[in-house]
């Protein structure tokens, strides 16, 4: 079997269970449209219909159980209460679980997996249980005969059709042609039933047909050649060495049909396949019942029409692909990232031809330059365009949520139930993935630590069951993503204690609400006491910070006691591209996101304050507001000891503002970013690279990190320093 | 750490179709060489963009057709003294691990022949940061060329700063 | 001329699989991903034979089998039911509706084929 076509088994599963969650969610809603549940329903099928063709056996299994109880559910013999709801969620988390182990390997929670399927069952009827898989196609006669070496047997063969038969689409013909393939075979046609011309009734049946089969097949596999028109013929077949097994098999066979072995008819007009026979009989009657015995013809018309129709087919196939959902093309990752690499090289390319052209000095350049403009503009329109390609929305990510919110408030004995907004607004996909994770935590977070338990909850006047709220928007450029809960809020004064006993304040710090608030994202903060098996698992809020400014976003939190908290995460539209300005630092260029810089300012002598031994503040129209030497914060020097004299005023995620002070500034644009992951670890203050118009390279500046690594810069970099300017 | 490949194949009569091509350079006034094979291509020196807070030896990054690619400084690597990187001073672009690295020599040699059984192992010394960057060494014109483990010159990425 | 084959079937795994099988046996494949487009699609494709899944969203395997045989020019085309139900009265009622067989999934490539020659007499 294709690896590839199981990989799409497994991403169409994806798929499929995603649909699962989205209807049992709207189910668990209250919403009971039969046509919600005839989708869960036949999402549970596929996935158990993919499995079965790649043999996963224990999957198969699962989905089976799970499948027929929704069965009763459509069907109405069950009806669906808040238990089942309950237990038909656990059971979409556990088949979640089972594609996983099926695709990644390793195994599920065995006693978890009988407590299901035991869970089902009680849904169902005792012989409902006993309803087994069948394994194989055909239900056996259709696999290949045995390889043990039979002996040729003379087959007889009496097979007269029912009427029945021609609604079905099944062809005599057909089935001698499969016949014959199987041995020698001649065909004998009995038209003796054939009434005169005027007593013809055209629904009648009236045609028989007397076969021969030489053949060394077994029995069974003759017999699979009747298989779909069981019931529509009377047939007999018999062997001239007929064993025991064989004949306690035509036995059953003909009692299922309910044929009589009748003698065979003679003396009649004998014919050998392919064609003589059918095409035979509607000419001895053409206005006979027959008209399935004629192969030949409609063989042919089979061939000339689509000649014809194939022409006609491709406007109607575009009207119809426009009903339905919009028609998608897959694509695989790569290529689209090999295209956005192709992009971020057309406008380096781009910048690298405009600063070339700028250094020319060639006389009216007018033309040039609109045409680069141009250039620019289209290359733009590319990027965006590619981008999109990559946009996804945060749907399937939202939607995965509500299971660990499920599972969280179940393992904390608290009630909480997931509401999600603005499903459909799209993110880059890399962006979606790598929040799996920060998200996964912080709502961890908000069932364990924001939400009150049930009684506490009704004792502060608010319903039992707390409310988690995550939404996606799309402000300004960027994507916000807020997680807010209906709970207790942050308790300030415990915050602030634990960050004293933990000595990442000092004791008589005077900080702002927003600031204790903002303390739960310091590494080595947990409020819990104990590490609790839920949100513990060792990760703290820093983590989740870490992880979403590695996205190049930010993460801040608000909280109102006995309201609730709010997480709320800013990203980027795309990791490819940002806009930036560019300035020197130490020497160096390098690149600062525009996103995070308020405003930039000369700044000169008198507005620059000391404070304490080093500590400098820029006064800007009377607001003092820290300094933060960059080169210093970067272990650079700077290129000669005068101050630097230009200061992007940055405001970090707290509200906190701060003077980056650069040597110079030189322009704004948009820059292709470069990770840095595999070049080299981590550096603090460093977000990625970027290629400039020159081909150089220059660093991405992280205005938060710098200014939080500010205090403990410039060490043991002056040696590569004066090396790097040497050369 | 010792010779590896290179010296488990001593059948005499296919030593010719053996030997392996070498290219020698000079670190710090030594010479070293590296197999043909592992060599990407060997640029001028120009100057890179230096990695804040980056450790002596990594000297920075530079622009190799669209990739971000970190340059070593070998002698630093080698516990030798620093290099003066000028206009001379050659970078040799290697793969590790698929990734391109370039590391600065002082220059090109040549390119030199060698049979597997001209390889010796390295005799131990006390300078244990040059000793585990080599993985043998062979006579050359009557000079030792030592040959470079780049595997242990270049550890994996996360570990480099 | 190769025999045509017009397969129904919502879930993308079985259309690959069918797809890899019956092209690898020689004959022409189209497919439909839902009952509705499949019984659209019929009359452009006219296929030799039509293999239909069972639970589809749109229109299912039932609608699709009695569109079919509802419109005279295609009463005659074979219909194959493909369904995971094995259940005897699954097929019954296919049959009732004017199914000319079945293949239960998950199926063999054997299997497929021999299902295939005996409603079309296609000797892929």
């Amino acid at each position: 079997m294709s690896g590839s076509i199981q990989d799409t088994f497994f991403e169409e599963c994806e798929e499929l269970l995603e649909a699962m969650d989205e209807g049992l969610t709207a189910v668990e809603g209250g919403d009971h449209d039969p046509e919600i549940v005839n989708a869960v329903f036949r999402a549970v099928h596929s996935i158990k219909g993919g499995a079965g063709a790649f043999g996963l056996d224990e999957l198969v299994g699962f989905a089976h159980k799970f499948e027929t109880v929704f069965d009763e559910v459509r069907s109405n013999k069950v009806q669906l209460d808040t238990k089942l709801i309950q237990l038909l969620l656990r059971c979409s988390d556990h088949l979640a679980d089972l594609v996983a182990v099926a695709r990644d390997g390793g195994s599920t929670d065995e006693e978890h997996h009988d407590t299901l399927i035991a869970g089902l069952e009680e849904y169902l009827d005792e012989e409902e249980e006993e309803l087994t898989f069948e394994p194989m196609g055909l239900g056996g006669p259709a696999a290949p005969p045995p390889l043990a070496i039979e002996s040729e047997k003379n087959y007889t063969i009496r097979f007269q059709p029912l009427k029945e038969m021609f609604g079905t689409g099944n062809e005599p013909f057909f089935l001698f042609q499969a016949l014959s393939e199987l041995g020698d075979l001649k065909v004998v046609l009995d038209e003796s039933e054939l009434p005169g011309f005027d007593s013809m009734d055209m629904a009648e049946s009236y045609l028989a047909w007397d076969l021969e089969l030489t053949s060394s097949e077994p029995q069974s596999r003759v017999e699979a050649v009747f298989e779909f028109v069981e019931g529509l013929c009377e047939l007999s077949i018999a062997s001239d060495k007929d064993d025991e097994e064989e004949a306690a098999a035509l036995e059953a066979l003909n009692a299922a049909f309910g044929a009589d072995a009748g003698p065979l008819g003679s003396g009649l007009p004998e014919v050998t396949p392919p064609a003589a026979a059918p095409a035979e009989a509607p000419e001895t009657d053409t206005s006979g019942p027959f008209e399935a015995p004629a192969p030949a013809e409609e063989v042919k018309v089979a061939e000339a029409e689509p000649v014809e129709q194939a022409e006609a087919a491709s406007p109607e196939a575009a009207k119809k692909e426009q009903r339905g959902p919009k028609p998608t093309l897959r694509v695989e990752l790569e290529r689209v990232d090999r295209l956005i690499n192709a992009v971020g090289e057309l406008i380096i390319n781009h910048s690298m031809l405009a600063q070339q052209i700028a250094n020319l000095n060639a006389g009216d350049m007018r033309d040039v330059e609109t045409e680069l403009e141009g250039f620019k503009n289209l290359a733009r329109d590319i990027q965006e365009g590619v981008m999109a390609i990559r946009a996804q929305p945060v749907k399937p990510l939202f939607q995965r949520m509500a299971r660990i919110v499920r599972e969280a408030s179940s393992a904390t004995e608290k009630q909480a139930k997931l509401i999600n907004e603005g499903e459909n607004t799209e993110v880059d996909k890399t962006v979606i993935e790598r929040l799996s994770d920060p998200l996964t935590h912080i709502l961890r977070n908000a069932v364990d630590h924001g939400l009150e338990k049930p009684e506490d909850r009704e004792a502060a006047g608010k319903s039992r069951v707390g409310e988690i709220r995550l939404s996606a928007s799309h402000r300004s450029g960027s994507v916000c993503i807020e997680i807010k809960d209906d709970g207790a809020g942050i308790n300030r004064p415990k915050v602030k204690q634990i960050a004293i006993e933990k000595g990442l304040i000092p004791e008589n710090a005077e900080l702002t609400d927003s600031e204790i608030d903002n303390l739960l994202f310091l590494p080595g903060f947990s409020t819990a006491k104990e590490v609790s098996n839920l949100s513990g698992r060792g990760v703290g809020m820093d983590v989740v910070k870490n992880a979403v400014t590695g996205l190049g976003g930010r993460i801040s939190i608000t909280s109102t006691p006995g309201k609730g908290s709010t997480f709320t995460i800013i990203l980027p539209l795309t990791l490819a591209v940002m806009d930036g300005m560019v300035v020197s630092v130490g020497g160096q260029t390098m690149v600062v996101p525009i996103t995070s810089i308020v405003e930039t300012m000369r700044g000169s002598d008198d507005m620059i304050n000391s404070l304490g031994a080093d500590g400098t503040l820029l006064s800007i129209r009377g607001n003092f507001v820290p300094i933060c030497d960059v080169a210093g914060a970067l272990g650079l020097m700077k290129p000669d000891d005068q101050p630097p004299g230009v200061y992007l005023l940055v405001e970090t995620e707290t509200g906190q503002r701060s003077a980056l002070a650069v040597d110079d500034i030189h322009d704004q644009r948009q820059v292709v970013i470069k990770s840095l992951d595999g070049v080299c670890g981590n550096i603090p203050g460093v977000a990625a690279a970027t290629i400039l118009g020159d081909g150089k390279i220059a660093m991405i500046l992280d205005p938060e990190s710098i200014i939080s690594a500010g205090g403990t810069a410039g060490f043991d970099t002056e040696r590569r320093m004066s090396n790097a300017i040497a050369s | 750490m010792q010779s590896q490949a290179e010296v488990n194949m001593p059948d005499q009569e296919v030593k010719h179709a053996l030997q392996s091509e070498f290219v020698s350079f000079t670190v710090a006034g030594q010479a070293f060489c590296l197999k043909i094979t592992q060599i990407r291509e060997i640029r001028r020196w120009s100057p890179v963009t230096i990695l804040p807070h980056a450790p002596a030896d990594v000297l920075g990054v530079m622009n190799l057709r669209g990739a971000v690619i970190p340059i070593y400084d070998l002698s630093a690597r080698f516990g030798l003294q620093q290099t003066e990187a000028s206009e001379r001073n050659v970078v040799i672009v290697v793969a590790v691990h698929g990734k391109p690295v370039g590391l600065l020599a002082e220059s090109v040699s040549e390119i030199i022949s060698i049979n597997p059984e001209e390889i010796q192992e390295t005799p131990q010394v006390d300078s244990r940061s040059t000793m585990e960057y080599i993985q043998g060494i062979i006579s050359h014109d009557d000079t030792m060329v030592r040959i470079i483990n780049l595997d242990a010159v270049i550890s994996a990425p996360e570990q480099v700063i | 001329m190769k025999t045509k084959v017009l397969a129904i079937d919502d879930s993308r795994t079985i259309r690959n699989l069918l797809a890899a099988t019956l092209e690898e046996a020689g004959f022409e494949y189209h497919c439909a991903v839902d009952g509705r487009e499949g019984v659209d699609m019929y009359a452009g494709v006219a296929p030799d034979v039509v293999i239909t899944d069972i639970n589809m969203p749109n229109l299912d395997g039932f609608g699709v089998i009695e569109e079919l045989r509802g419109t005279d020019i295609n009463s005659k085309v074979p219909i194959l039911v493909l369904t995971t139900e094995s259940a005897p009265e699954m097929k019954a009622r296919a049959r009732d509706a004017g199914a000319t067989g079945w293949i239960t999934k998950p199926f063999d490539d054997q299997s497929l084929i021999f299902a295939l020659k005996r409603v079309t007499g296609a000797v892929a």
